[in-house]
């Protein structure tokens, strides 16, 4: 037998679950994050009109740039304010 | 453990069997032991030398490691625990002085030399290391079955780019980080996606698997290094769709003390340390970062650097100063910059002999960049090779000179770029028209003089499409040793 060592970020999470789902957005706020792809705002714009006539709260956030991480502080933001956020991800 | 037992006053001798000199003095080993405190460790085999008590079985080479035994036969005197003087080989005037027995070795020749201890065998400093050594490896162990092919497993735990890797076993690891004098444990960088914390010891992993040798790990550390700083943004240059991977260029003495190829298919295959480390930094971004295409890497195309793209300038001969000393590093520092970048485009030009003509040549290829009608955000790197550089040289262009007609020639008026502009809707915005736009912005446009001496050609490497503060910035960083 041979040993090698592992070459890897060796993270193995713990398993996660997911939150519960939310069986409805009545009297929730919803984030809506742009993640400055171009025509993100278009999506987002559509959604928030539709969430609006449905009487529930919409919070808009963007990143900096499509090509980074989120800031820790905007995530921090979301986690706060929002239910639940929808993400608009490609142009 | 401490070699010599605390408080001990005597003598300690390291021998093998398997030892002409060893065989020789036997007898006088024997006639040291009754006459005196002798400890004698043997390496091959306890049973020798006959005649002697107490043989300490060192088949393991623990003791032979801690004495830094590097001869045998090798006698230490000690004093409290402390060595005094150690001898090594025969010599009959040395170790009757050292003893004190005037007699000893009555018969045996005056010297004769020893022999190579166990410990030197080739690639036995390295496992002994590991074993016994102060330096302690954390990474996970991966135990390989008699029967298991070690190479099939590396690619079916999906460490491999595709290709064959070397597999990163404790002697191996122990070898490559004798490469540095930074500690195993200390943290290069946190590597995306994953944001996974990047110790000296993984980089170190993932250049044995590269094929890297001890040497080029100073390297590999800066370019891993560079690739996490936020300006080179190499979080979104994994996920971009794009065709750009991190571009890896060498500058100042280490280029030549490591063997990187600056000359003939500089850009190419056939040098192991141009083409292992770049390929090193990419396996640390797929093995710790956790990067891999079709993951987070959504390239629609990609490109075959992206196994590894890593190559020198060729300085001792260019006209202009380096990319390095341009960047603000002095000559003698040795620098790793990164630069976001695609595939190789060559240019032709075996007809100008002067420097306006051939800048104009340049300047037609690296308006396509990206697109011929988008300017502004532009990047990219041009190679000039060794023939295209002299005609720079013959007219006394330095590189400013050079940097500046050639802006001039990349200057457009925007109404030919504006958005459907020669029937083609791609292209700059409506607010351009009217203006003059310059193809790169600032630090968007890198110049390298590297190349076989041969060959009227340079070459353009575009660089990705998100450049700036949006994307990618080329960044330099000191290799350490």
């Amino acid at each position: 037998m041979s040993t090698i060592l592992d070459p890897t970020g060796e993270l193995q999470p713990a398993r996660r679950e997911r939150l519960p789902r939310l069986p409805e957005l009545a009297g929730k706020t919803v984030g809506l994050l742009d993640i400055s792809k171009p025509r993100g705002d278009v999506f987002l714009d559509r959604l928030e009109q539709h969430l609006g006539a449905g009487g529930i709260a919409v919070r808009r956030y963007q990143k900096p740039t499509f090509t980074r991480i989120a800031p820790a502080d905007l995530k921090f933001q979301i986690a706060r304010d929002c239910d639940v956020v929808i993400e608009a991800l490609a142009d | 453990m401490t070699p010599i037992p605390r408080g001990y006053s005597g003598f300690l001798l390291v021998v093998k069997k398997d030892c002409n000199t060893c065989q020789l003095i036997e007898t006088a080993i024997a006639e040291l032991q009754r006459s005196g405190a002798l400890r004698v460790t043997s390496q091959d085999d306890p049973q020798f030398p006959a005649g002697v008590r107490d043989v300490k079985d060192d088949r393991e080479l623990e003791q032979s490691y801690h004495l830094n035994i590097e001869t045998v036969p090798t006698l230490i005197a000690c004093q409290d625990g402390v060595e005094q003087e150690r001898l090594v080989g025969w010599s009959r005037e040395d170790w009757r002085r050292l003893t004190g027995i005037p007699s000893l070795g009555t018969d045996l020749p005056q010297f004769s030399p020893g022999c190579g201890s166990r410990t030197v065998e080739p690639g036995m400093l390295d496992k002994l290391a590991y074993r016994f050594g102060d330096t302690v490896l954390q990474a996970r162990r991966i135990d390989v079955a008699e029967m298991e092919d070690v190479h099939e497993l590396m690619y079916e735990r999906g460490w491999s780019d595709g290709l064959p890797l070397v597999p990163p076993s404790e002697d191996r690891v122990m070898r490559m980080l004798g490469g540095t004098s930074r500690a195993p444990d200390e943290i290069v960088g946190v590597i995306p996606p994953d944001q996974a914390l990047c110790t000296v010891e993984k980089v170190t992993i993932n250049a044995v698997m590269a094929g890297c040798k001890p040497e080029y790990l100073p390297v590999v550390l800066a370019a891993v290094e560079a690739a996490c700083l936020d300006e080179f943004c190499m979080h979104g240059l994994l996920a971009t769709t794009y065709f750009s991977g991190p571009i890896v260029i060498v500058n100042g003495p280490i280029i030549n003390e490591i063997g990187l190829n600056w000359s003939t298919n500089a850009l190419g295959q056939g040098n192991r340390a141009n083409s292992t480390i770049g390929r090193a930094l990419q396996l640390v971004i797929r093995n710790v970062g956790g990067g891999k295409p079709g993951g987070v890497d959504r390239a629609a195309l990609g490109q075959p650097g992206k196994v590894g793209f890593c190559f020198p300038e060729r300085e001792h001969d260019s006209y202009w100063e380096s990319l390095a000393v341009e960047r603000g590093f002095a000559p003698e520092q040795s620098t790793v910059t990164l630069f976001a970048g695609d595939g190789v485009h060559g240019i032709a030009d075996q007809k100008s002999r002067e420097p306006k003509s051939l800048t104009r040549s340049l300047a037609m290829t690296l308006r396509t960049v990206k697109h011929g009608k988008l300017f502004g955000d532009a990047s990219a790197m041009l190679i000039v090779t060794p023939e295209h550089m002299r005609v720079f040289r013959e007219a006394g262009w330095s590189k400013a000179r050079f940097r500046e007609e050639l802006d001039k020639c990349l200057n457009f008026d925007g109404s030919e770029l504006i958005r459907g502009a020669s029937h083609i809707a791609e292209g700059m915005p409506e607010s351009s028209a009217g203006r003059r736009l310059t193809k790169f912005g600032p630090d968007g446009l890198l110049i390298v003089h590297t190349g076989g001496s041969a060959g009227m050609w340079s070459a353009v490497i575009g660089g990705w499409a998100a450049t700036g503060a949006k994307g990618s910035t080329p960044v330099t960083v000191a290799i350490k040793s």
